[in-house]
């Protein structure tokens, strides 16, 4: 249990996939322009990061690994996922039409967000069981929800703020995550990974 | 032939895909924290896209409208995984030191957006010169991210001591938020110099005409 506890803590605050691994930045400054549309893709983003864990977790240890075919697994995992982004879509389309309408037009862009496929590649790479990957793929998504939650939060200050007009739209951006990220590294000493 | 090198040099600075369109933000962040690191990645991900470019605009007519996008995948993911082995075969400690974001290239947003809007309508060659373009044009930004954080960081640019070792490097440079604000300044500096050439550009314009004018006046 306190294994577990270790994982998700480490992959929320110390090892936070947006600020200290740089995995998912595309979305991270695409779509934190607004609160609302910032925690939508987060939670659309946790949901399919939980789900193609556990999927991918299942073709390496039952699939890949027996038959020996490790070379395949990059084009295994994109595959899973971007079947698994389709076939989220299609459920929701037909069982939660609210749902759907709120994460709907995030789950396509999933596919392409770096930190899904670095997510499997980490998981094999380390060696998880079933339970560790489910709970790290949780801790990422809610480390990429509270990440791009506060960088909505500054960007819909800064849009009264005095800026430079070179530095207007992705440089400020890009310096104000630099900033959080600093103050992410302040977290690199809680726990000893 | 002036079409060819239009397509050529626009990757290389007016549609450059790191420091103008910030598409592919993930390996640009994370691998520059020294110029050879950042030139590895950058001609890694250049082969992969020449190589996915030329096979996509070779089967544009085979491929189906509906599924295209799975085979592209597929097609890209084939050239990472020999670039991946590649590497890992021949530059073992290269291919550590990028670890995860050689299978990454993968979702790199740029191989598939030039496969969407360029190599799926396009001939072959000229698909092939947009994807050098384009690569070069990421190679080139890498590595100057790479060379400005290594120097920054530690004094040394492609691992030859430029400061003197007792010089204060800032080590911020080669940490996580290092990359944040190098990209950033750069992403300004650069929308900086674009707009110089732009006003020199209009006072270019606007200096003819009047000049015109008073010709014929």
């Amino acid at each position: 249990m306190g294994e577990l506890a270790l994982i998700f803590i480490g992959s929320v605050l110390v090892n936070n996939f947006v600020l200290v691994r740089f995995l998912g930045i595309c979305p991270f400054l695409g779509v934190s322009k607004e609160l609302d549309t910032a925690l939508g893709m987060g939670m659309a983003t946790t949901f399919v990061l939980v789900l193609s864990g556990a999927a991918t977790w299942l073709v390496q240890t039952y699939i890949l690994t027996p038959f020996g075919m490790p070379f395949l697994q990059n084009v295994a995992f994109i595959l899973i996922i971007a079947s698994l982004v389709q076939l989220v879509e299609m459920f929701l389309q037909k069982t939660s039409p609210g749902l759907y309408r709120a994460l709907g037009i995030f789950l396509p862009l999933i596919t392409t967000n770096c930190a899904v496929l670095g997510l499997a590649i980490l998981v094999s790479q380390k060696g998880y069981t079933l339970i560790q990957t489910i709970v790290f793929a949780l801790g990422t998504g809610v480390g990429f929800t509270l990440a791009l939650a506060m960088m909505a939060g500054i960007r819909e200050q800064l849009q009264f703020a005095d800026i430079p007009k070179a530095l207007q739209g992705a440089g400020i951006a890009l310096i104000t995550a630099g900033l959080m990220s600093m103050a992410f590294m302040g977290f690199s000493g809680l726990i000893a990974m | 032939m002036n079409s060819v090198r239009r397509e050529f040099l626009k990757g290389l600075w007016d549609e450059h895909p790191t420091f103008r369109l910030l598409i592919g933000m993930c390996p640009t962040l994370a691998v520059t924290t020294a110029a050879a690191n950042g030139l590895a990645m950058g001609l890694a991900t250049t082969f992969v896209l020449v190589c996915s470019s030329v096979m996509i605009s070779l089967m544009k007519n085979l491929i189906p409208k509906k599924v295209r996008i799975p085979c592209y995948i597929i097609i890209v993911a084939t050239f990472v995984t020999i670039a991946d082995m590649v590497l890992a075969a021949n530059f073992p400690e290269l291919h550590k030191v990028l670890g995860l974001f050689i299978p990454l290239i993968v979702v790199n947003c740029i191989i598939l957006g030039r496969a969407e809007a360029y190599a799926s309508k396009m001939p072959v060659f000229y698909s092939f010169i947009d994807a050098l373009g384009m690569g070069l044009g990421i190679t080139w930004g890498l590595t100057f991210l790479g060379v400005v954080r290594e120097f920054l960081g530690m004094g040394t640019v492609f691992g030859a001591q430029i400061l003197p070792a007792t010089a204060t490097s800032w080590v911020i440079f080669i940490l996580p938020p290092g990359a944040f604000f190098t990209l950033g300044i750069v992403v300004g500096a650069m929308n900086q110099i674009n707009y110089a050439l732009a006003r020199r550009k209009r006072e270019r314009a606007t200096g003819s005409i009047t000049a015109h004018q008073a010709v014929q006046g």
